[in-house]
């Protein structure tokens, strides 16, 4: 239970995706300007890590890590160590999910498609999830880990976008210095806000 | 001709810089600028990719189905970053431990695939490759600003050799810690980004 608790406490603050890693940075900046929009997208990369980072984790372990093969029987096929396909393996399997997800979400969920929909493409250049499957790998999380770090790290990335978002809604009627306002200023918020969560690190 | 080249080159390094201006790639932007060492490796390494993935999809964007052209950008950006990260674990083994995820995240980095995507496959190679220089070298410039602020004031030091000697070697200077944290890397690039926009009033919001 402790450990459940940490990979929470490490998901959602302390080693937030968004403002400790620095990952999906541009789709964080480009899609919180809205709420409700920053909502959307928060929720697609909640799924698509979450499925992506288990199914990530499955492939490392039984297909790519030095002796993964060796379920397979043949002494040949154990003594390979193929982790060098690792990144390619990773991206292709994030597209190819993403890919499925769209076309599950516009069969049997329309309305869900539809509100998700423009994001989902996005979501295959985020860094977030790329990233998260990265991390994964370097940490050796096993199944049960990476289906909770998934849950959690992409909780931790749609909690940042939305009170980035609100915030900025916010800032429209601000009276920053000219050159400052827009992105500079969303920079200087995502900093304080990147302060706020680092305070969660003592616990 | 030449003048297209040279605009093809010059452009993206300070009045259309990928960074500050296009804000794409600002993960590794902040990630890896803790260290000079690191933030140049870095630089090296995503020059390197945007100057051949221009060029490999350049060369063959006649011959790219419209469809899985993303697909086919995608496998030609993941092979290069593969030669990448071989070669910087083979070669600078430490310093390819420092930068952990972020090698890999090159594929996902914006300005990569954007490139490709925007520039690559509407021209020919050498005007891409250019293109794919001048973006590398746009990118690098922002992000040897910010690492060399953070590294000295954050640590006081430049390239792992001390410039201000700080209070617990005995010296006199009180290291910034906030640079080294993330929060600092966010208000450098707000504050770079301020600057930018006033110098060059037209790109205010």
């Amino acid at each position: 239970m402790q450990h459940v608790f940490d990979l929470l406490i490490q998901g959602l603050f302390t080693q937030n995706l968004a403002l400790s890693m620095f990952l999906g940075m541009c789709t964080f900046l480009a899609v919180s300007k809205k709420v409700k929009t920053a909502l959307g997208l928060g929720i697609a990369v909640v799924v698509v890590q979450a499925i992506t980072i288990p199914v990530n984790n499955l492939i490392l372990n039984y297909v790519l890590k030095e002796g993964a093969l060796s379920w397979t029987g043949s002494e040949t096929l154990a003594s390979l160590d193929l982790s060098f396909l690792t990144f390619i393996c990773f991206i292709g399997v994030i597209a190819a999910m993403v890919q499925i997800l769209e076309m599950t979400l516009d069969r049997f969920f329309p309305p869900l498609y539809n509100a998700l929909g423009i994001f989902l493409p996005l979501i295959t250049v985020n860094c977030a999830i790329m990233g998260g499957s990265l991390i994964m790998e370097q940490r050796d999380f096993g199944f049960g880990d990476s289906c909770l770090y998934g849950i959690f790290s992409g909780l931790g990335w749609a909690l940042a976008i939305v009170i980035l978002a609100g915030i900025r809604e916010k800032l429209e009627y601000a009276r920053a210095p000219k050159p400052l306002r827009g992105l500079g200023m969303t920079f200087m918020v995502v900093g304080l806000l990147a302060m706020a969560f680092m305070c969660f690190s003592g616990m | 001709m030449s003048s297209k080249l040279a605009k093809a080159l010059t452009e993206p390094i300070i009045k259309n810089n990928p960074v500050a201006i296009q804000v794409l790639g600002i993960c590794s932007a902040l990630a890896v600028t803790t260290k000079l060492q690191t933030t140049i490796t870095m630089c090296l390494a995503v020059t390197f990719v945007t100057v051949f993935s221009n060029l490999g999809v350049s060369l063959i964007r006649k011959v790219i189905p419209g469809s899985i052209r993303m697909i086919v950008e995608m496998t030609i950006i993941a092979t290069l970053v593969i030669v990448v990260d071989q070669i910087i674990k083979a070669y600078a083994y430490n310093i390819s431990k420092e930068l952990s995820v972020f090698v890999g995240l090159i594929i996902t980095n914006c300005i990569v695939m954007g490139r490709t995507e925007a520039f690559a496959m509407k021209n020919n190679p050498l005007e891409s490759v250019m293109d794919g220089l001048g973006n590398g070298l746009g990118y690098s410039l922002l992000l040897l600003v910010v690492g060399s602020i953070r590294e000295l004031f954050g640590s006081g030091s430049l390239f792992g050799i001390t410039i201000f000697k700080t209070v617990s070697d005995g010296g006199w200077y009180v290291p910034n810690g906030l640079l080294v944290l993330s929060p600092g890397a966010f208000f450098l690039i707000g504050a770079f980004i301020w600057c930018v926009k006033t110098w060059k009033k037209d790109l205010a919001e």
